[in-house]
């Protein structure tokens, strides 16, 4: 390919893992999700879509975007809460169908809210006036806001780390991941660690919601691309593990990114391809624990 | 003569019999000379074009409205029945086999899409309804989609592209990228500038393809950038064009190369704000701001903004206006609604309803009309509807049509 240069490369892997960023973010709330409630959340997208447009919400009356930042996900999470006391947890013990059905329903239910409320035509977003404008990273201009949602991305999940591994609730997390029975038959209050843990998915989604809104503006159908390839994330990293998530999840960008480079009608496809092979090889996904579906 | 109690006389009765039995037939004559002409407007009114289908349905209004005021046709006034396509061929093509059915119309405008207007274009070629398609498509000038009952308001990719590539290659450099969605319009837009880019010596380094719906671009962006074109030509419509504009200014792509599009819609512009489109050439079938030089957009941009309480019309909307006014007219001028007679009064028109001379081509009906090149402006400061610059205008010409021969006519 012609002025195919080891700068173009470089360039074109960093763009791979501001993509992979978001991507992370989803998957793993859709993975701690699963691990813990083994709840399929269908409508993680739709969560997603919900934090841009509180996001978007919050910019219009106003207030500034860093705090519609810490706001938003927070607005989401809280949403993610009342959903899992009312909805999800009547249906704990009936088995992965019930509340994937639910989540299903669910996710239709708060796009036609958002297109009753906001429109069917979507709005665009402005990027923050200090991370406007593109900077020299060496191997290229790259723009000021990607580099943002990299790093923040990069604090959430040390932020995330340090709670799941040095906070007692955050070994409780983990142990629950292994094996719900045990924990339970320890005492732990289960069905309050599940609350929380729903809560923290959607509060992660709906801040990936948030950072995505300035990238390519909010629409209500914003959730359904995204949605799908969050679970192909999950499923390569591993259903329950946050690390197979930060791993495929880059992984999965920087796929995108090369397949862009050389054909880009097949950039899509690639990752459902990548996803097919390591079921092939590896069913349980790169980090994922074997029979956690069974 | 009896009477009875409630003062009806027989004689009376039969008579009032009589009157109810015979009242259908003047009924009949009567209705057949106020008949209204009724213009069947399918349209997505749902779906990603329904910003620029609404505006269609109140430009279709104003044309309406003016024929109705000017006396309609020998008294008899128009109507129009709009339906929603919902932007699908199938939807599309049972909306107009019952507004030819059920609703007997005279005449269909409309349809978005160039799949839906061919789907609509197949149901009135077999019910011998005349159809004028507004908005673009190559596909529909073709000799195997013509049919003498198939007219084409609006411009077509490869006049548009044509234009914007004339203007665009001769000033600012024949080095270029396209970036294009894969699919028909964006390789006919292709096409467009290709052909018109050909006999000016362009060099094309590239023709990236990009899905249907992509969110997001900055997977190719870093090669454009590095093939370092002097014009990056950008073809895709709705979300996609908002969408790649936006991130192609963020990776700063118009500090080394001149951003270019075929078409720059007046609502995507309003949609996608000032940041994204700022410095972009484009070109357009309407805009306007051309009340200034033209007065036929005087004339219709006053009468939008007396019914429409203050509007201005968008682009498509123009088209639609187009569309309805032309074969009214026609249908005056042919002292009937009769297709037959309608349609020799079509290829007769030389018309100037809203932008200047147009005129349909006899062998495929396409309307030759300008072309304008418009540039988006940075943030408006007076009225928010002030969003273009009128940089040139690509002159009627029908040399600037594909040929009646490369289009498969004898």
């Amino acid at each position: 390919m012609a002025g195919l240069t080891l700068q173009l490369l470089g360039l074109q892997l960093f763009t791979g893992v501001a993509l992979g960023a978001l991507y992370v973010l989803l998957a793993v709330g859709l993975s701690l999700i699963f691990g813990m409630l083994t709840v399929v959340n269908f409508a993680h997208g739709a969560f997603y879509m919900l934090g841009a447009y509180v996001g978007l919400w919050l910019l219009m009356h106003g207030v500034n975007f860093w705090v519609a930042l810490a706001l938003a996900p927070l607005a989401v999470g809280g949403f993610g809460l009342a959903i899992e006391r009312t909805l999800i947890r009547p249906l704990y013990g009936r088995g992965l169908d019930y509340p994937l059905l639910l989540t299903f329903g669910l996710s239709y239910v708060i796009v036609e809210l958002v297109r009753i409320w906001f429109g069917n035509t979507g709005y665009p977003v402005d990027t923050p006036d200090l991370l406007q404008g593109a900077v020299n990273i060496g191997v290229g201009y790259f723009p000021l806001y990607r580099l943002f949602v990299i790093a923040a991305t990069a604090v959430i999940l040390l932020a995330l780390w340090l709670f799941l591994e040095r906070t007692s609730f955050g070994l409780i997390v983990r142990a629950g991941a292994r094996d719900p029975q045990i924990v339970r038959i320890l005492g732990v209050n289960v069905a309050r660690v599940w609350l929380i843990v729903f809560g923290l998915g959607a509060g992660l989604a709906g801040l990936a919601g948030v950072l995505a809104a300035p990238l390519q503006g909010v629409i209500p159908e914003m959730g359904d691309p995204i949605l799908a390839e969050a679970f192909v994330v999950t499923v390569v990293g591993g259903m329950g593990s946050l690390m197979g998530a930060v791993v495929a999840g880059l992984l999965v960008g920087v796929v995108v990114s090369m397949t862009s480079l050389f054909a880009p009608e097949m950039s899509r496809v690639a990752i459902f391809a990548l996803m097919a092979v390591v079921l092939l090889i590896r069913p349980q996904g790169f980090f994922g624990r074997a029979g956690l579906m069974s | 003569m009896s009477m009875n109690d409630k003062g009806w006389s027989r004689r009376q009765a039969v008579a009032a019999a009589g009157a109810a039995l015979a009242s259908p037939f003047l009924f009949n004559i009567a209705r057949a000379e106020t008949a209204k002409i009724k213009v069947g407007f399918p349209v997505p009114l749902t779906g990603p074009y329904g910003a620029e289908a609404q505006d269609q349905v109140r430009a279709a209004q104003v044309a309406i409205a003016e024929f109705n005021e000017s006396g309609g046709l020998k008294g008899r006034q128009a109507e129009l029945l709009v339906r929603d396509d919902k932007l699908k061929p199938g939807e599309a093509a049972t909306r107009a086999l019952e507004l030819i059915e059920g609703d007997k119309v005279d005449f269909i405008v409309g349809s978005l899409s160039a799949s839906v207007q061919l789907a609509v274009n197949n149901v009135t070629k077999a019910r011998k309804v005349l159809y004028n398609s507004i908005s673009q498509s190559d596909a529909i000038n073709e000799a195997k989609e013509f049919s003498p009952y198939t007219f084409h308001e609006a411009l077509n990719p490869h006049m548009t592209g044509g234009a914007v590539g004339r203007y665009a290659f001769s000033k600012f450099g024949k080095k270029v990228v396209f970036l294009t969605a894969d699919y028909a319009y964006g390789y006919e837009m292709v096409r467009g500038f290709q052909a018109a880019g050909k006999p000016m010596g362009i060099q094309t380094l590239a023709d990236i393809r990009h899905p249907l719906g992509t969110n997001d671009f900055s997977a190719l962006l870093p090669r454009i950038e590095a093939l370092k074109p002097d014009v990056l030509v950008i073809s895709n419509f709705g979300r996609d064009q908002q969408i790649s504009l936006k991130q192609a200014t963020d990776f700063g792509l118009k500090k080394t190369m001149k951003i270019v599009a075929p078409v720059l819609l007046y609502t995507g512009r309003i949609a996608a704000g000032a940041q994204a489109f700022e410095g972009v050439v484009g070109g357009t079938s309407y805009y306007w701001g051309l009340e200034k030089t033209v007065a036929s957009a005087k004339a219709f941009n006053d009468r939008f903004r007396k019914l429409h309480k203050g509007r201005v019309p968008s682009d498509y909307g123009s088209y639609a206006y187009g569309g309805v006014k032309t074969f009214l007219m026609a249908a005056r001028q042919a002292g009937t609604t009769d297709a037959q007679a309608v349609i020799p009064a079509m290829e007769a028109l030389k018309y100037d309803y809203y932008k200047g001379p147009e005129f349909y081509r006899k062998c495929d009906h396409q309307a030759v009309q300008s072309v304008f090149i418009i540039q988006s402006k940075t943030a408006p400061a007076g009225d928010p509807a002030d969003v273009f610059d009128i940089l040139a205008t690509d002159a009627p010409d029908e040399a600037n049509l594909r040929s009646c021969q490369e289009l498969g006519f004898k």
